[in-house]
């Protein structure tokens, strides 16, 4: 608990280029609510919590950050959305 | 671009004790962002709240918080707006607690026009006591206690903020994440009591009851239930019928109690 | 005492020496017959720059109360008995958050809507268990407008210094009686203020005891952002219900009465040798009770006299000792017998205790007392 205070929770990072997903599986519920909005099917819900099964797929449209009740995913990107390939 | 909610949020309280799928959580970090908006000074923000699931956010934040009694959050907020009216003062209550056992407290702040921030996290249920209606809660309805179908008919948040004479009143919702960032910031800056109908979802004891769907679907209900006063406007009758409207309904200036307070004062000691 | 002479009555004394406490924040609502000591500091506080508010129900006046309070500033309300009733939730979470405030009850006939216009002392019960839970009260009773005045100061000190909800139990003879009395020089009286954290933000923790039972409050907008809840918490004031940490708070809840009782404690004793009666008498009553044990005396019969100012925490030892000495202790109220609870208890088997009771709206008479005195003579 204290240790948490001073260096956050574990994240679970992964990369894709300059794109950068991280998720917090001690936060994450599995409710499914990025899954449900994302658009580019980039998440997943695996044994209750989100993954980030395609991230090659991820347009950086923020949704999965922005929906998140739980602060359990930040998207860390070129602030540029890609355009579709 | 990624928003760091950590310069907002206490180290070592997440994650916060909202259910799976529930609402609440959208609706915070919205009022993060519109904090955020607005350049508030977190050490001249004081956030109130009464008792249920959304008066569980102060302990979350990093701001100067207040986890008072049931329904009595916006008068514990008058007398901390009053004693310092420098202060930034929002409170967040739940439907419950803002428009039943709150619901004199409600009318009041809205007619005293103080500048004080209300965002009302409305899922139409007591949510923290297991799901028992409330005055929130759409007529027919099921809840712990109204088990044969709500025989009660609900509040409008917006009419009756209007009608008691407050000069902000918004309403979005948890799927208009950025529309209502924008309108809490919005009823930030206003010089006023402003109050923010925030529709949310309770899927665990409101949206099971009544079978709803989940946290996504019931998000996804109030996208397809809600239309803005400007496509309304644009729209006939038969198909705005049956949605909520959202957006803002009324903003204008009036002169705000502690101003009103301070010009006594003035005029008193000048005297 | 040096100061300035005027003609007040209770009610007025208590706003003035509100102020002169230097309470800056009212809220309140309109009742008998206490209303006088909001449309005084209604006209007197936005002069010194403090703020009044006249709420929309008593429930909210305590509220705000709470809020000032919170943020600094000495706060005041001031009821009756059905106002009191109505802000016993948030008294208790100004007990349980240990947020300084003043509750003043101007007692008048109950229960429910009662004689609003009429004397009693039936909330003396309500004042020390009228919130739910274990919580510490602390109640004051004075018994003249100069007692009032300075019992009001002593309520804002006691409340501030020990981090409390202080009420004051006045009611409707000395709440409207005018007497003269001295609004003293300013300087002349002590006022206490809440301790204050010495430590930066970054160290601070509200509920801290570790410099003593007491901790630090900070005021809300100077940097410490604390959290302030009604639940049970921790020492870092955010929620807990682990067994280990509850009970301990709670108990210090209570030891922050207990083991200041010297600060708290006030009473005024007179005793007679050869007294084998004695008197517990408080407040108004406690007048016709020492003119009834005056009376008494010169007609032979040397009667112990005990008024407490302090009614809670209650005066166990003193009234312990009586009951060493005298044979009956007869406690006057106008209610239909509380005070005398407590009375008996603390006597036991040692003295018979009787009471004379009046719950009719009147004002318990000399006479009536010193009839009681001679019959148990």
């Amino acid at each position: 608990m204290s240790i948490e205070k001073t260096r956050g929770p574990e994240k679970v990072t992964t990369d894709h280029g300059d794109l950068r997903i991280n998720t917090v599986p001690r936060y994450c519920k599995g409710c499914g609510i990025c899954v449900k909005f994302c658009p580019k099917s980039v998440l997943e819900i695996r044994s209750f919590k989100v993954n980030v099964a395609h991230i090659e797929n991820c347009i950086e449209c923020m949704q999965c950050e922005l929906r998140c009740p739980d602060f359990a995913i930040e998207v860390h990107g070129s602030g540029k959305k890609r355009s579709e390939e | 671009m990624a928003f760091d909610y950590s310069r907002y949020i206490r180290p070592g309280k997440l994650p916060h004790i909202w259910c799976p799928g529930c609402a609440h959580g959208i609706v915070m970090k919205a009022i993060l962002r519109a904090v955020d908006r607005a350049g508030l000074d977190k050490d001249r923000t004081v956030v109130v709240s009464g008792i249920g699931c959304a008066s569980r956010m102060p302990g979350y934040v990093d701001f100067n918080t207040l986890h008072a009694t049931h329904g009595r959050a916006l008068a514990f907020a008058t007398g901390v707006k009053m004693a310092d009216p420098g202060l930034t003062v929002m409170v967040v209550s739940g439907d419950g607690d803002a428009l039943a056992i709150g619901g004199n407290h409600f009318i009041h702040a809205c007619r005293r026009n103080i500048d004080i921030t209300l965002v009302v996290l409305n899922n139409s249920v007591y949510g923290m006591t297991g799901g028992q209606f409330s005055p929130a809660t759409p007529h027919g309805m099921l809840a712990t206690t109204t088990p044969y179908g709500n025989p009660d008919y609900a509040f409008d948040v917006v009419e009756l903020a209007m009608g008691a004479g407050a000069t902000f009143v918004s309403r979005s919702t948890a799927y208009h994440v950025l529309p209502l960032e924008k309108q809490i910031a919005e009823g930030i800056g206003h010089k006023g009591f402003a109050v923010i109908d925030a529709l949310c979802t309770c899927p665990t004891t409101f949206g099971r009851r009544n079978k709803l769907g989940t946290g996504a679907e019931m998000l996804l209900w109030l996208k397809d239930h809600t239309i803005g006063l400007k496509a309304a406007e644009n729209l006939p009758p038969e198909k705005r019928e049956g949605k909520i409207l959202t957006g803002v309904f009324r903003q204008t200036a009036k002169t705000e109690y502690c101003e009103e307070y301070a010009k006594i004062i003035d005029r008193v000691r000048g005297a | 005492m040096k100061g300035r002479e005027v003609f007040y009555q209770g009610n007025e004394a208590v706003a003035e020496a509100a102020l002169y406490a230097g309470c800056r924040f009212f809220a309140g609502y309109p009742i008998t017959p206490s209303t006088e000591v909001a449309e005084f500091l209604s006209r007197r506080l936005p002069k010194v720059g403090g703020s009044f508010i006249q709420m929309e129900d008593e429930i909210s006046a305590m509220a705000a109360v709470i809020g000032a309070s919170l943020v600094g500033k000495k706060s005041l309300t001031a009821t009756s008995g059905p106002g009191y009733s109505l802000k016993m939730e948030n008294i208790g979470f100004a007990c349980m958050t240990e947020v300084p405030c003043v509750i003043v009850n101007v007692m008048r006939g109950g229960p429910s809507t009662g004689l609003p216009t009429a004397p009693s002392q039936a909330d003396v019960m309500q004042a020390r268990w009228g919130t739910h839970g274990d919580h510490p009260a602390i109640a004051l009773a004075p018994s003249s407008v100069q007692e009032i005045f300075f019992e009001t100061v002593r309520a804002f000190n006691l409340s501030e210094r020990l981090r409390t909800p202080v009420s004051l139990l006045t009611d409707e003879i000395i709440g409207h009686m005018r007497e003269k009395i001295v609004i003293p020089e300013e300087g002349q009286l002590e006022l206490w203020e809440r301790p204050r954290p010495k430590v930066p933000p970054e160290e601070y923790r509200p509920y801290d005891t570790s410099g003593g039972i007491i901790p630090a409050m900070a005021d809300f907008g100077t940097g410490y952002r604390w959290h302030v809840t009604g639940l049970n918490h921790d020492q870092t004031g955010f929620p807990t219900n682990r067994p280990e940490l509850v009970e301990p708070e709670a108990e210090r809840l209570l030891a922050k009465i207990t083991r200041n009782l010297s600060i708290i404690e006030k009473y005024e004793e007179v005793r007679r040798e050869g007294a084998r009666i004695g008197m517990v008498a408080y407040g108004s009553s406690a007048r016709s009770g020492k003119s009834a044990v005056s009376e008494a005396f010169s007609g032979g019969i040397p009667v112990d006299f005990l008024r407490p100012v302090t009614l809670w925490p209650f005066p166990e030892k003193a009234v312990s000792e009586m009951a060493d000495r005298v044979d009956v202790i007869i406690v006057p109220e106008m209610n239909l017998g509380q005070m005398i609870l407590e009375v008996q208890r603390c006597a036991g088997d040692r003295a018979r205790v009787v009471g004379v009771n009046r719950a009719d709206g009147e004002p318990i008479t000399p006479g009536q007392i010193l009839q009681k005195i001679t019959e148990v003579a």
